[in-house]
């Protein structure tokens, strides 16, 4: 998928005013905000669990090379095929060649960001192999030529209304209105194409290096059907998803759902180990997975390791009142909101992702509420660092900081400085207090209140002494 | 260089420091995160969660009960009378009870799914199915109507509880182990929540015991 990071103030002002997102917005406070409080509630202890979770992910990650060896190894005696991609195009690459090894002509796939990160489809198209996304979600974006806007419920930007126009149009049947009867009809177009596919793909939600498994959450069982019915199965996912045990593994799933719908557990949680045996009625008789680096390993060691513990639960962006308010599709690529605005520069890099870390107040909401403890402002004010670091910030900004460092070395030219402006200021705001009109966008949307005239140092050097 | 060495360079090159791996003995005395308090009586909770999550709960006393029920069950949902079912389960007096079953590979047009369950999770109200040669995993997610067989017995409180089990009885993994918590739903339109997406549509629990 293309970044289009760099647009995010231009599409941030488009979200704004599309009364048709704004309205579908409105359900994330609703629905997600609401659902985990209740959710975390049905918890003994969530404080506990989160940092039990947090123990695990950096266990892990302190390991890396092991653990992945591990999971490597185990998944290989059970007769699943593991392959290394350094790169999107290399992953892609890998399951081509699976595709044609396997004279695959359909593949039905279950929803991976991974697969969004690698843009995947379009390999597999180009390749002659027919896709068919089979996540509700995920099969009305394909249907729509549309990237997701949020990595759990991928068409949140989507009304209803759209929704009915979308399928009428292309299943040429009469325009249904229901949400359920959409979903019926949904399982009805789709169900031939479980039955026909040679080739399921799903992502990965934990690989767990005990038993060399793929644990896959899902609701629809859209999940199940893609790596139970098909001859093939590949498991495409990223590096950092291994954890030790089973137990590790539950201790996760026991805040991945929560976090993200707010269900105490999703419908499905499928543990998938090696292929078929011979005395199997069903099952895949060729099991992949595909290991995904893409930018991961070169977060380790470095202040962003922290990130790698993601879960990809996404409630750092249910939660984020900038997300809230534009949506997925303005951050311009995958990963949407606060996770997305740290992970999409370590991916895509600085210079491709400017805004991003700034499309953020830094209230801190997204670290309240991840469930493995990932300090998300810290790591956005880190991003902030790196770009400012590497002389990618624009050059007024830059000139104004240099300014102030150099005032703020000198208190006494820093008091006059201040005096001074705040004289202004409040000369400028007059009677009413307010300015209205400052050059640039300071004053577009609203007054600038002025501030009294008087310094705190003022204030001080004149305070009656006890 | 191969992207395995590549990337596994980059990874031990980013350590900070030569850590002893301690994975064997992190593998071989797995720890148990935080899990709820103790319940006096699983199987009301099991009953109490798996409702909470739409799914139904019959309980028989003998399992000879179970093809009356069944049976009573689907007339009661206009299902019809045909059941595909894990082997184990041809045994019972279906004739009785006017039902026909077959044990034999799942295709999309089959209604009704009767399976067992390895154990069930008191903690979600969850069912735990394994594949197999005499279980196959398509029995329970292609009909739309997926009626699991368990026995009260076999209800443990914790996810943990259950892979314990797993261990002690089977040694390790099958191809599929499978927690089913309700019918299958989406929510994918407006947030809001539609039973049956691609799995079943209705769950029914036979809780014999």
């Amino acid at each position: 998928m293309k970044v289009a990071s760099l647009k995010f103030q231009r599409n941030a002002g488009k979200s704004l005013n599309n009364k048709t997102l704004q309205s579908a917005l409105k359900n994330i406070e609703s629905r997600f905000v609401g659902a985990r409080r209740e959710a975390i509630s049905h918890l003994d202890d969530f404080e506990a669990v989160r940092s039990r979770a947090t123990t695990i992910r950096d266990q892990v990650l302190a390991n890396l090379d092991q653990w992945l060896i591990r999971f490597e190894q185990e998944a290989q005696r059970r007769g699943a095929i593991v392959h290394w991609a350094e790169t999107a195009e290399e992953a892609n690459r890998i399951i081509c060649d699976i595709a044609r090894q396997y004279g695959v002509k359909k593949a039905v796939k279950s929803k991976s960001m991974v697969s969004e990160e690698c843009g995947l489809n379009d390999a597999l198209e180009a390749a002659g192999v027919q896709v068919v996304e089979t996540d509700l979600g995920e099969y009305i974006l394909q249907l729509a030529h549309e990237p997701p806007s949020h990595i759990v419920a991928p068409v949140l930007h989507k009304t209803k209304d759209e929704v009915s126009d979308l399928f009428a149009q292309h299943h040429h049947l009469p325009r249904k209105t229901g949400i359920a009867e959409l979903c019926q009809e949904a399982r009805e177009i789709l169900r031939p194409h479980f039955i026909a596919a040679d080739m399921g793909i799903s992502g990965a939600n934990f690989l767990i290096a005990e038993t060399g498994s793929v644990l896959i959450v899902t609701n629809e069982g859209n999940g199940r059907l893609a790596t139970t019915l098909p001859r093939v199965h590949v498991a495409l996912t990223g590096i950092e998803k291994v954890v030790p045990t089973l137990e590790d593994a539950t201790t996760l799933v026991r805040l991945l759902p929560r976090s993200a719908t707010g269900q105490d557990i999703t419908n499905y949680v499928s543990v998938l180990t090696g292929a078929k045996a011979l005395d199997e009625s069903d099952g895949p008789e060729h099991f992949h997975i595909v290991l995904l680096d893409n930018g991961r390993s070169k977060m380790l060691g470095t202040k962003l390791q922290a990130m790698l513990r993601c879960i990809r639960c996404g409630a750092c962006m249910n939660h984020c009142p900038v997300y809230q308010n534009v949506g997925g599709h303005a951050y311009g690529w995958v990963y949407p909101g606060p996770m997305g605005s740290v992970l999409t520069p370590s991916f895509a890099g600085l210079a491709a992702t400017l805004p991003l870390p700034n499309a953020s107040t830094l209230c801190g909401a997204c670290a309240v509420v991840c469930p493995v403890s990932i300090p998300l402002p810290d790591l956005l004010r880190e991003v902030r660092h790196q770009q400012s670091l590497a002389n990618l910030r624009p050059w007024r900004e830059r000139k104004a900081l240099a300014v102030w460092a150099w005032l703020a070395l000198r208190p006494i030219w820093y008091a006059r400085c201040a005096g001074l402006m705040s004289r202004v200021l409040a000369w400028l705001g007059g009677a009413k207090g307010r300015i209205g009109w400052l050059p640039g966008a300071w004053t577009r949307g609203r007054d600038l209140p002025a501030p009294a005239g008087q310094t705190f140092r003022d204030l001080y050097r004149k305070r009656e002494k006890p | 260089m191969s992207a395995r060495e590549a990337i596994l360079q980059r990874i031990r090159s980013a350590q900070a420091h030569a850590v002893v791996p301690e994975v064997e003995r992190i593998i071989a005395n797995p720890v148990r995160g935080p899990q709820p308090a103790p319940v006096a009586d699983l199987v009301s909770r099991f009953i109490e969660q798996a409702q909470a999550l739409s799914s139904q709960v019959l309980r028989v006393d003998a399992r000879n009960e179970i093809p009356h029920t069944v049976a009573h069950y689907l007339a009661e949902n206009s299902l019809g009378n045909h059941a595909l079912c894990w082997p184990d389960f041809l045994e019972l007096d279906w004739i009785a009870a006017r039902i026909v079953v077959a044990a034999q590979p799942t295709s999309a047009d089959d209604a009704v799914g009767i399976t067992g369950a390895f154990c069930a999770i008191a903690e979600t109200g969850t069912l735990m199915l394994l594949s197999g040669a005499h279980t196959p995993a398509a029995t329970s997610l292609l009909p739309e109507t997926h009626i699991a067989v368990l026995d009260s017995a076999r209800i443990v409180a914790t996810m943990e509880d259950a892979w314990d089990l797993l261990r002690r009885e089977r040694g390790g993994l099958p191809r599929a182990v499978n927690f089913v918590s309700g019918p299958s739903r989406t929510a994918d339109i407006e947030q809001t929540v539609t039973l049956g997406a691609h799995g079943p549509a209705r769950v029914l629990i036979v809780l014999v015991g």
